[in-house]
């Protein structure tokens, strides 16, 4: 087995390149290169962290501006419930006031109406009297020779008027 | 040597030879340029041009770069996983680790014999697997030793143990914690080696059979050629699990440094 046969002879050749090559790889590969390597690595890995993070910031703040969104347009809704509530209450007041006034307009005529009624009801009445009187004078004096005044006549058909 | 005697040596991808001349000495030791430091640079270079693709450092990744990504956050996670947030303080030393035994193992498996070059796999001698287990152990002992002190060697008393066992517990603890450097380096020489002697004896087969009639070839060439397929895909996992391995150990280990229980 050359590995050992050969061992006292080469050892120190062995030993002399191993140093150098060996050497060469762990100060310039592995103190060097292998850090500048795992800072990338470590630089992605903090980029992507810190891009998730911001994303996530963002997907909150969008949230937070739906929220505000939701909010100003509950309100604005409420306010304009409440804009044409009021105005429904106003038109229903304005209409109650107008019917009311209708109401007093005709209730005024009506009574005028119906003052105007017993003023000719009593006008006619009075009319039918007096025709009475004169109608139960001419008969009383074609029937009969009596003789009987106006007063008389008067007395007796305001009691027969009274009593029908 | 192989084509001299006329047989296949399974051995000699193993052998560590100089490519160029020259070279200096060190404390008795002749430093040259051999085909095992040829690999170690192969490998070095591997590493360079694929961690290249995690440069660009773009903040939505190509193919590339998520793919080097997906080799530090693997390592990234594991140490996480098993030593805490203070783990990714020893990432990179584990980073460096899994991709050198990483590339090493595959490197040594890409089929250049086809063209004539000789693959050679780092992670198939012991000097270098043991290098590495020791130095993984000694990191684990500095920094069990420096954050705790000699309490560090409560770590060989599992919580509950009875009085009486103590002794006997710390033992066996201290034995199984100091067999770790060999079982960590061994592993994965092991695994190396073995898997490539198995490949090479398969293609042993194909071609001293097929040399020896046609007859022998598909009597016993084409299976062992069917098999050396199987056995490449395995090698290949073999490669990948190997490098988890020891990373994860190491992890694993530095656990208990970090952390004790």
């Amino acid at each position: 087995m050359p590995q050992i046969d050969q061992i006292m002879t080469t050892y120190g050749s062995q030993l002399f390149w191993l140093v150098i090559t060996f050497g060469l790889i762990y100060f310039v590969i592995g103190r060097s290169m292998f850090p500048k390597i795992q800072g990338t690595v470590d630089q992605r890995k903090a980029k992507i962290a810190g891009d998730i993070a911001a994303a996530k910031a963002a997907h909150a703040r969008a949230d937070e501006i739906e929220e505000e969104y939701r909010v100003a347009h509950a309100r604005a809704r409420d306010a304009a419930l409440a804009v044409t509530a009021e105005a429904k209450a106003k038109g229903a007041r304005e209409a109650e006031a107008k019917v009311r006034a209708a109401d007093n307009g005709i209730a005024t005529q009506l009574a005028d109406a119906e003052a105007a009624i017993a003023a000719q009801q009593t006008a006619a009445l009075a009319e039918i009297e007096a025709v009475a009187v004169e109608a139960a004078q001419d008969i009383v004096a074609r029937l009969t020779p009596a003789k009987i005044t106006k007063p008389q006549v008067n007395r007796a058909v305001k009691g027969a008027l009274a009593d029908a | 040597m192989a084509a001299e005697s006329g047989k296949i040596d399974p051995m000699h991808q193993f052998e560590i030879a100089p490519i160029s001349n020259g070279g200096f000495e060190i404390a008795g030791q002749a430093i040259t340029f051999t085909n095992s430091a040829l690999w170690m640079l192969l490998t070095l270079v591997a590493v360079w041009v694929f961690m290249q693709g995690g440069m660009k450092r773009e903040l939505v990744p190509g193919r590339w770069q998520l793919m080097v990504e997906g080799f530090t956050g693997f390592i990234d996670d594991m140490m996480t996983a098993n030593i805490g947030a203070e783990g990714r303080k020893y990432a990179p030393y584990v980073f460096s680790l899994f991709m050198f035994i990483l590339f090493a193992n595959i490197l040594g498996l890409i089929p250049i014999g086809v063209v004539g070059g000789h693959p050679f796999t780092v992670t198939s001698h012991l000097t270098i697997t043991g290098v590495l287990a020791i130095v993984s152990f000694s990191i684990v002992l500095i920094v069990g030793f420096a954050r705790h002190g000699l309490h560090f060697f409560s770590l060989f008393v599992p919580h509950g143990t009875p009085l009486p066992m103590i002794p006997f517990i710390f033992v066996v603890e201290l034995l199984s914690f100091l067999v770790r450097p060999f079982s960590l380096g061994l592993r994965l020489f092991v695994a190396m080696t073995a898997g490539h002697i198995l490949l090479k004896v398969l293609a042993g087969f194909v071609i001293n059979s097929t040399n020896a009639g046609i007859g022998y070839g598909l009597l016993v060439g084409l299976p062992s050629l069917t098999l050396m397929v199987g056995i490449s895909a395995l090698e290949i996992l073999v490669a990948v699990v190997q490098a988890y391995v020891f990373a994860l150990l190491t992890s694993l280990y530095i656990n208990d440094a970090v952390n004790l229980h």
